[in-house]
């Protein structure tokens, strides 16, 4: 009886280690292939992420490093985030020329439409996209600029011109098209967006005067950041670095 | 390996077993990721290549697995190769990973991998396993493309749209808007349409597979 269960013991230490020497082998494997591809990820994420924030700023507002520029904003209705989002500052030598704000239009026909919404200081849209959804494909995935250039139809466009009533569809009444069947997606990306403008309105001294961001210590700019925009003429020693 | 047994195994593995017609399984991707020619065949390949991989491993292995930890082990080699080609297609073919990329760790769940390597690999040389593996990846991406053609032609009335996101921008040409002006019909994008398409599927393939039945039938002499 003794020696049975001693064997039984025996049998299953043996089944156990054997398993354990799988799982040690496919950590070492998976821990192997993570280190190798990891730099090579980050930077075709990085590339990614500049691309899109290419799309939404034409090139000429801006020569600093976009990438490098990225702040974080606290959760806010109007972005229709839950969780601090992201923030890109460009800039033109030292004058800040436009933001990109992430934000989410949370009334979608399938659930959250992530949007990118870069926004000139001026208060005009230079460039909206779209970087998550669930949409209906073929129906309302339009709002993707691969498959339609409906989504352009925001460049330009401020919270005065047209008149905040008229951010709507054409169907209520508004200045923006939208694809027939799918409403419902035009109706929410137009709400965000124009959210996204009241929200750059709302807090554009915060997010356009930089020392703001230096307070809470977390500045990596050396040199003193002035704020005027006239000093188009000096030299753009620390952000011709990329 | 004799030329039979090969032969035997591309059989099985395109026809008489076909993973998608006959065994029905692995139907979760093959209905989620067939709504075009181009993602049905990435994808198909994708799980042929991990089929290829974990069927040659199990096989390889298959001496020190006792019998009553097998499923754990084969689950734990499949999951670890299918992270592995994930990390590999994110790093080295990002463009194509940014379309396949939730679909890739969805092949740790496909059951026909997990069922070839217990019921196939686990049991056989290497060499048998890995041929076994690809017949079997083949007969899959077989009907997951043409399911994807049916449901890309009746959906958005074009074939192999979206070439141009694993060939590149040039690639855009081959792009074939075979019904011009097309509306669309949303029931074939959907979930649904991948149902009623793989019905129709599999209707023929039984169709076909009692006709041959019938001729043998006829063929042989009718006993007095």
């Amino acid at each position: 009886m003794i020696s049975q269960i001693k064997a039984a013991g025996r049998n299953a230490l043996r089944t156990g280690m054997i398993l354990l020497i799988f799982a040690l082998v496919a950590t070492a494997l998976l821990a192997f292939t993570f280190a190798r591809t990891q730099p090579i990820i980050e930077r075709s994420q990085q590339a990614e992420m500049l691309s899109l924030l290419g799309q939404v700023l034409p090139p000429a507002l801006y020569n600093n490093d976009l990438l490098a520029s990225e702040r974080s904003v606290p959760a806010d209705d109007l972005l229709g985030t839950r969780q601090p989002s992201s923030v890109w500052i460009a800039r033109h030598g030292e004058a800040i020329t436009a933001v990109v704000l992430e934000a989410i239009a949370p009334d979608g026909y399938g659930g959250n439409i992530h949007l990118l919404v870069g926004i000139n200081v001026d208060g005009t849209v230079t460039g909206v996209r779209v970087t998550a959804h669930s949409e209906t494909p073929g129906l309302g995935d339009y709002i993707v600029r691969s498959k339609s250039p409906w989504i352009q139809q925001f460049v330009d466009k401020s919270l005065t011109s047209p008149a905040a009533k008229r951010w709507k569809v054409a169907k209520d009444g508004g200045a923006f098209d939208a694809r027939a069947g799918a409403t419902i997606t035009s109706r929410a990306v137009i709400k965000a967006v124009r959210g996204a403008l009241d929200y750059f309105a709302q807090h554009r001294a915060a997010l356009i005067a930089p020392p703001a961001a230096g307070k809470d210590g977390q500045t990596e700019e050396t040199a003193p950041v002035k704020v005027e925009p006239a000093r188009d003429a000096t030299p753009v020693k620390e952000n011709s670095a990329r | 390996m004799t030329m039979n047994e090969f032969r035997t195994l591309f059989q099985n593995g395109l026809d008489k077993q076909n993973a998608g017609l006959v065994q029905l399984l692995g139907l979760c991707p093959l209905l989620a990721i067939s709504n075009t020619l181009i993602n049905a065949l990435s994808l198909g390949l994708a799980t042929m290549l991990v089929m290829a991989s974990a069927s040659g491993a199990v096989s390889g292995v298959r001496h020190f697995v006792p019998h009553e930890i097998r499923i754990p082990v084969f689950v734990l080699i499949i999951a670890a190769l299918v992270t592995v080609i994930d990390l590999l297609m994110n790093a080295f073919v990002h463009p194509l990973y940014l379309v396949l990329g939730i679909f890739i760790p969805l092949i740790t769940t496909n059951c026909i991998v997990l069922a070839r390597a217990d019921a196939f690999a686990s049991k056989n040389r290497p060499l048998h396993s890995v041929v076994d593996a690809v017949a079997m990846g083949l007969g899959l991406t077989m009907v997951l493309v043409v399911l994807g053609g049916m449901r890309e032609l009746a959906g958005q009335g074009t074939l192999l749209s979206g070439i141009d996101l694993v060939f590149g921008e040039q690639s855009k040409q081959f792009v074939l808007h075979v019904l011009p002006n097309y509306q669309g019909f949303l029931l074939a994008v959907l979930p649904p349409g991948a149902f009623i398409a793989l019905g129709l599927l599999i209707a023929a393939h039984n169709w076909q597979k009692a006709r041959v039945e019938q001729r043998v039938h006829a063929a042989a002499p009718v006993p007095a």
